[in-house]
């Protein structure tokens, strides 16, 4: 593995694998002295085109816990803000000595064009593109599921995952479904249809309007999205109540769950809107503890690919 | 002056004949024109070439004035030639925008000094393409540029009211109004065709309908104030159906494909490389297959190339900051013959119909798209359909880079132009105007 820029880059098996190394690694975050020497000398560069404190701080965490050297680079205040381009900063940052690069960017592509483009040729982790993929985000989804639904083993096959929300706009709904139906889950989005692009029969997953339909189908998790109060004034739902009604998860919705279901949202959450306090809240919400996940499925991302020859020779 | 004697080429791909062209004009075929050849006449073995009419461009961008960098009507009508092309006409979204008279006739005679190619400007409908007020069609149309095709080609004379004032008064003077067909509100930021790719890689979609629905509404408006309208780079198959219905209710609508929404998909937004990034977007292969359709079957007119050759760091970035855009002037000949001809859809004829005579016909441009016979002008090039390119953007004439079929192998080689009886393009070697070389020297 090269680069890290779509889930549907990983196979079952390197999905899997990935998903293991990230077990290893969350076992050595239980221990008093968390570091671990793997990547000492090597120079890990977060670029940030957008603002993102929380996924920041987690490769931050994830590339010091590895004892790799962590620049920070974001675009606010910077030249990039005074016109300098992609690649001329990406070219900036090679110079410097990064030996790899962690970019989080508003323009749908914008990690494909830094792995592809000929302008560096370091490995390139995707923070979230745009619509487009946030896979990390997907394999710390997983990585939570799997620990509840699968014994941390394996992959998550025959499991049925419900994605609510606006699957339009959000790089976390196209990276998740790509990513669990690779590992033989079952997916079914809900939405309203104003917030599915066209196209989405395409998709590996079912596609339903009716969040109440979808929620008495067996479900074993169920993956809020974020929603943006500015969509509203862009006409794609009439208010916020009426979004929260149909579509929100409240404590009523969550009741109906089995009792081994979870409740997932990437953060941050608009309490009142997609979801209700009692459902954030509840027992079964793992939101906390995705935060968590995160740094390890960091950890395992960066190891893997700037540590790549050394994986397989014992346990990180 | 000497001239040339054409030797078995075949018109239209038709029979081997000779063709004498002396003071611009062909002033012999067959075997009178060996029989008149006099000896400093040049002698071109052309046998294996196809004569056409010199082709004709409803729609290039030149740049000039205001985008010296990236082309200047010397260099795009430079290419203009190499790609075959005698007549061009050249968009009016310049800096300033060509919607006077001034910038129109300064337009005009750059083209003339350049001398390669005819450059016929279009004129702006609107006032600074702003789409609020019409610019001045008729001081256009009678100034020495003789306007005839006005559009504010990039965007959309989206106001209705805008719209058909603009087809009623160009009446007056046979003008025909362009109209880049694309509902503003629908494709707001948009960056690709919205579908099944859009969905997938994440890019604002720009759905079908946007165009579809302003070519129905132009349409009607066509056929209500009777005026002329020609729908530029059509890319859809909904489009073509419409045109169809319009054309058999006797509307007078003309429309236009280009090269690259004849062979070129929205698969190619995958790999994120804004070369691929054009204004109406590349479209899916249903639509690729209907506008073929349309072209062999008429409903389609004219292809025209939208030739747009953008700076190198307006390309070499991420998707969403690029410019929209390709380079077509000198693959624009090369691509109809790989989708059409050797297809069996299209005879040299029928190139010649879709790249020479109707859009000579459209834009009223006299002197050119006429038929290969004596006395007419000798505005012509011979191409050699046997030959094979792979494309690279480095060798061409356009002074951009920017050209989607970059890599790609296709067939066909322009190895003459003849602008008026001059060599514009000889055995495939630019050759500058006289008057341009003594002003170099």
């Amino acid at each position: 593995m090269r680069h890290l820029l779509s889930t549907t880059d990983l196979d079952r098996d390197s999905a899997v694998a990935l998903l293991d190394t990230a077990e290893a690694m969350a076992q050595t975050q239980s221990r008093t002295i968390k570091k671990l020497p793997a990547l000492r000398g090597l120079t890990i560069v977060n670029l940030f085109f957008e603002d993102s404190t929380r996924t920041r701080i987690s490769f931050e965490a994830a590339a010091k816990r590895l004892s790799a050297d962590v620049i920070n680079f974001s675009a606010k205040g910077s030249s990039v803000s005074k016109g300098e381009s992609l690649k001329d900063t990406a070219q900036t940052l090679r110079a410097i000595g990064a030996d790899a690069v962690v970019v989080r960017h508003p323009s749908s592509g914008a990690p494909h064009r830094l792995a592809h483009a000929g302008w560096i040729d370091t490995p390139v982790v995707n923070a979230g593109d745009g619509m487009h993929q946030h896979p990390t985000q997907a394999l710390l989804d997983a990585f939570t599921l799997r620990r509840h639904l699968a014994d941390g083993r394996g992959d998550l096959a025959g499991r049925h995952v419900v994605v609510v929300g606006d699957v339009l706009h959000s790089r976390v709904a196209r990276s998740n479904v790509d990513l669990l139906a690779t590992l033989g889950a079952r997916v079914t989005l809900v939405a309203p249809p104003t917030l599915l692009p066209i196209g989405v029969e395409s998709w590996r997953c079912a596609v339903t309007y009716d969040l109440d339909a979808a929620l008495a189908d067996d479900v074993d998790a169920v993956m809020m999205l974020r929603v943006q109060r500015e969509r509203m004034t862009s006409g794609f739902f009439p208010s916020e109540r009426e979004y929260a009604r149909r579509y929100g998860l409240d404590g009523a919705r969550v009741d109906r769950l089995a009792d081994h279901a979870l409740v997932l949202h990437p953060g941050p959450m608009n309490r009142g809107l997609e979801i209700s306090a009692e459902a954030a809240d509840s027992p079964r919400s793992t939101v906390v503890e995705q935060v968590a996940n995160g740094v390890s499925v960091r950890m395992a991302v960066l190891y893997t690919l700037l540590a790549g020859d050394l994986a397989g020779e014992g346990d990180a | 002056m000497p001239g040339y004697l054409v030797r078995s080429v075949a018109p239209l791909g038709a029979e081997r004949t000779d063709l004498l062209l002396r003071d611009g004009v062909v002033v012999a075929l067959g075997r009178d024109a060996a029989s008149q050849a006099g000896s400093d006449d040049t002698r071109i073995d052309a046998d294996g070439l196809v004569a056409l009419p010199g082709l004709v461009d409803l729609h290039t961008h030149l740049r000039e004035p205001g985008r010296e960098d990236t082309e200047t009507v010397d260099s795009g009508t430079r290419a203009a030639a190499a790609g075959g092309f005698t007549a061009v006409h050249a968009m009016a979204n310049t800096a300033p925008v060509a919607d006077t008279a001034g910038v129109v006739e300064q337009v005009w005679r750059l083209g003339r000094d350049a001398g390669w190619a005819d450059v016929r400007p279009v004129g702006a409908v609107t006032i600074g393409l702003a789409g609020e007020r019409l610019a001045e069609l008729g001081a256009m149309a009678t100034s020495a540029a003789a306007v005839r095709v006005f559009s504010d080609d990039g965007k959309c004379v989206w106001d209705p009211v805008l719209m058909r004032r603009a087809l009623e008064y160009t009446k007056a003077f046979d003008g025909v109004v362009a109209q880049h067909a694309q509902e503003p509100r629908l494709t707001v930021d948009a960056q690709m065709h919205e579908g099944v790719v859009s969905a997938e890689i994440g890019l604002t979609g720009w759905p079908a309908v946007a165009e579809e629905a302003i070519i129905a509404r132009d349409v009607l408006l066509a056929e209500h104030v009777g005026g002329r309208l020609h729908v530029q780079h059509l890319s859809t198959a909904g489009s073509v159906e419409i045109i169809r219905w319009a054309k058999a209710r006797g509307i007078a609508v003309t429309a236009e494909a280009t090269p690259h929404h004849l062979l070129l998909t929205d698969e190619l937004a995958r790999t994120y490389d804004p070369v691929y990034k054009v204004n109406p977007p590349l479209r899916t292969a249903e639509d690729v297959a209907a506008v073929r359709a349309g072209l062999a079957d008429g409903t389609i007119d004219v292809v025209a190339t939208d030739h747009a050759p953008h700076a190198v760091q307006d390309k070499d970035c991420e998707w969403s900051a690029a410019a929209f855009g390709m380079t077509g002037l000198e693959t624009c000949l090369a691509v109809v013959q790989q989708v059409m001809v050797e297809e069996n859809a299209f005879t040299w004829a029928d190139v010649a119909r879709v790249l020479s005579h109707t859009p000579a016909r459209i834009g009223r441009v006299a002197d050119h798209g006429r038929p290969i016979a004596v006395g007419e002008p000798a505005n012509l090039t011979l191409v050699d359909p046997a030959a094979r390119r792979t494309i690279d953007p480095r060798v061409q004439q356009t002074a951009s880079r920017n050209s989607p079929f970059a890599g790609r192998e296709l067939p066909g080689e322009v190895r003459w132009t003849f602008l008026r009886g001059r060599a514009t393009i000889a055995d495939t070697v630019a050759v500058p105007a006289p008057s341009r070389t003594g002003a170099h020297a």
